[in-house]
């Protein structure tokens, strides 16, 4: 019987905790959603008023007004489109070549594909930049999107990873049969890798959305700004003014980000299962 | 075709990226670092003149121990939250997958929405968090607008983002041999013995793994601190303080010094924590 009760006590004081936790994690959405319904006499008030009442939503067209939201997040849209295939697909690809084959200086190569993990962002930052200056192309998209074709080293080793634990049989049999190695790599190694794929896919769509310094650093003309740079212009231009217009923008910038995590979550847990990270 | 030419056209692809975006950028570094260049007119080189220049700099010591100091606190609080609410939500009760999805979801959601949102919960007027501590009879700090209190405006965000990688915990913590577990409650070992004796030491892997992601990711500060700043120039994180140098003053030289450093002291302390891994980190 006492162990019994001893449990029960345990479970309680884990959901108060879960409960708590919860309220704490769930406090900032909580806060940007009511802002973001409320007109300004009910936002600077106090006592703070929890639920909007009546619902205002003059906010969001107060904030299209500051910023074209939605503009922007097409735009982020489209570099994340233009860039996330290319990524994905030249990462399999390298990806596959350190997985299956032997060739020269394969294993310095490989140790130096790690060590560019640890790489130092901030040294090569300003020097990348001056080279796509001399190019023309700043204050476009093309510094945001061609490194991607090149790889993304963190996809590279996790596909690598990934491809490792097939079996080699199938492949031998189509060499056998006449395909090359390329055919090989497209026809099926890429298919029966779909759920990695799309892991490392949500990855970089995420890593795209939210990211500001790149974007910050490329894009001046705030036609190309993205919703990072619009969200960012907003709160530096406003001040403190107009909180209930710049929660309904957030609010708007967060809603793909959430239907992703609502969605897509299982994703991301098996992609970090299949990391297995052990040291 | 040999199958080795092959492979290494599998590879060329990111080959060619790493010279191109890696090498190149590395070896311009360094020439870089060694002039007074801005962008436009010519570079003359100076030698080591900027790295004198940065160690007289008071900025850089500032932005530099506010970094440190933000680093030395949160990297501890961070771990310690995640590996609470990990142990915590490793049980099948009902209801944990819910909880589960709630605890994991700053990881997903970041960038300058979020930093927005903390900003206006940590007003002190109208902002959430101040009118909560008013109803438990405190009254709130001036949070951002007090420079003592831009540090720890900081770590609460921190804490919040902290369970991010919640799911890399339940994946080691599930890897634990039950074995272990019972075998040391029939020796009578309580709950707080089994994470001592064992939960902690099987995880070290993971704990190493977050401490040194965390030290980067510490020094490498930049959204937040961009957005919410902070009073008498606190919030100027060491990232914020380069971008300055290099894209609104355009002292490109300069600039990649004070990268340079960064780059030297991340590079380091993962080396230390790396060196004292065989004093903690349990192996197989």
């Amino acid at each position: 019987m006492r162990e019994h009760y001893k449990e029960v006590f345990k479970k309680v004081l884990l959901y108060i905790f879960y409960l708590t936790g919860s309220a704490f994690m769930l406090l900032p959405f909580f806060w940007m959603i009511s802002t973001a319904f409320k007109p300004d006499n009910q936002i600077f008030t106090v006592p703070i008023r929890w639920i909007p009442s009546p619902v205002y939503f003059k906010n969001f067209v107060k904030a299209f007004e500051v910023i074209p939201v939605v503009k922007y997040m097409f735009n982020t849209v489209i570099i994340a489109v233009l860039k996330i295939g290319g990524e994905v697909f030249v990462s399999a690809l390298v990806a596959y070549g350190f997985a299956r084959f032997n060739f020269k200086f394969k294993n310095i190569l490989f140790i130096i594909l790690l060590a560019t993990m640890m790489l130092p962002y901030e040294v090569t930052m300003i020097p990348t930049f001056i080279m796509w200056s001399w190019l023309g192309l700043t204050d476009s998209y093309v510094p945001l999107i061609l490194p991607a074709y090149f790889g993304a080293v963190s996809f590279i080793f996790f596909l690598r990873m990934y491809f490792s634990t097939f079996p080699k049989g199938t492949e031998e049999a189509m060499v056998i049969d006449g395909a090359n190695y390329f055919q090989i790599f497209y026809k099926l190694i890429l298919p029966l890798s779909k759920p990695a794929l799309v892991t490392i896919g949500l990855w970089a769509f995420l890593g795209t959305w939210n990211d500001l310094l790149g974007q910050l650093i490329y894009i001046n003309d705030p036609a190309k700004y993205t919703i990072q740079l619009g969200l960012a212009s907003f709160s530096n231009l406003t001040g403190e003014t107009l909180w209930g217009p710049l929660m309904a923008a957030s609010f708007i910038a967060l809603i793909p980000v959430i239907f992703i995590l609502l969605f897509a979550q299982k994703y991301f847990v098996e992609g970090i299962k299949m990391m297995g990270i052990k040291g | 075709m040999k199958k080795s030419k092959v492979g290494f056209l599998f590879i060329l692809p990111w080959l060619t990226g790493l010279v191109l975006f890696t090498v190149i950028p590395i070896i311009a570094a360094l020439f870089i670092s060694m002039t007074d260049w801005s962008i436009i007119g010519d570079a003359n080189f100076i030698g080591l003149e900027n790295f004198k220049a940065i160690f007289e700099d008071q900025m850089f010591y500032k932005t530099l121990l506010i970094t440190v100091r933000y680093a030395i606190f949160a990297i501890p609080l961070t771990i310690f939250t995640a590996l609470l609410v990990a142990i915590s939500l490793n049980n099948q009760y009902k209801g944990t997958g819910v909880f589960r999805t709630i605890f994991y979801m700053p990881s997903i959601v970041s960038g300058v929405a979020v930093a927005i949102v903390f900003k206006w919960i940590l007003d002190p007027n109208y902002g959430v968090l101040n009118s909560l501590l008013g109803i438990l009879g405190i009254t709130g700090p001036n949070w951002l607008y007090d420079p003592d209190w831009v540090l720890p405006s900081y770590l609460i965000m921190a804490i919040w983002g902290a369970s991010g990688g919640l799911y890399i915990y339940l994946a080691a913590l599930k890897d634990i041999p039950k074995e272990l577990y019972e075998s040391a409650t029939i020796d009578g070992a309580g709950l707080i013995h089994r994470i001592r004796y064992i939960t902690l030491p099987m995880l070290t892997p993971i704990l190493f793994y977050n401490m040194v992601i965390g030290i980067i990711s510490a020094f490498r500060k930049f959204t937040d601190a961009y957005i919410l700043g902070g009073a008498g120039e606190e919030g100027i994180f060491y990232m914020v303080y380069l971008y300055g140098q290099a894209f609104s003053f355009y002292k490109m030289g300069y600039a990649t010094a004070l990268a340079w450093i960064l780059f030297v002291i991340i590079f380091s302390l993962t080396l230390i924590v790396n060196y004292t891994k065989k004093y903690w980190v349990y192996s197989e």
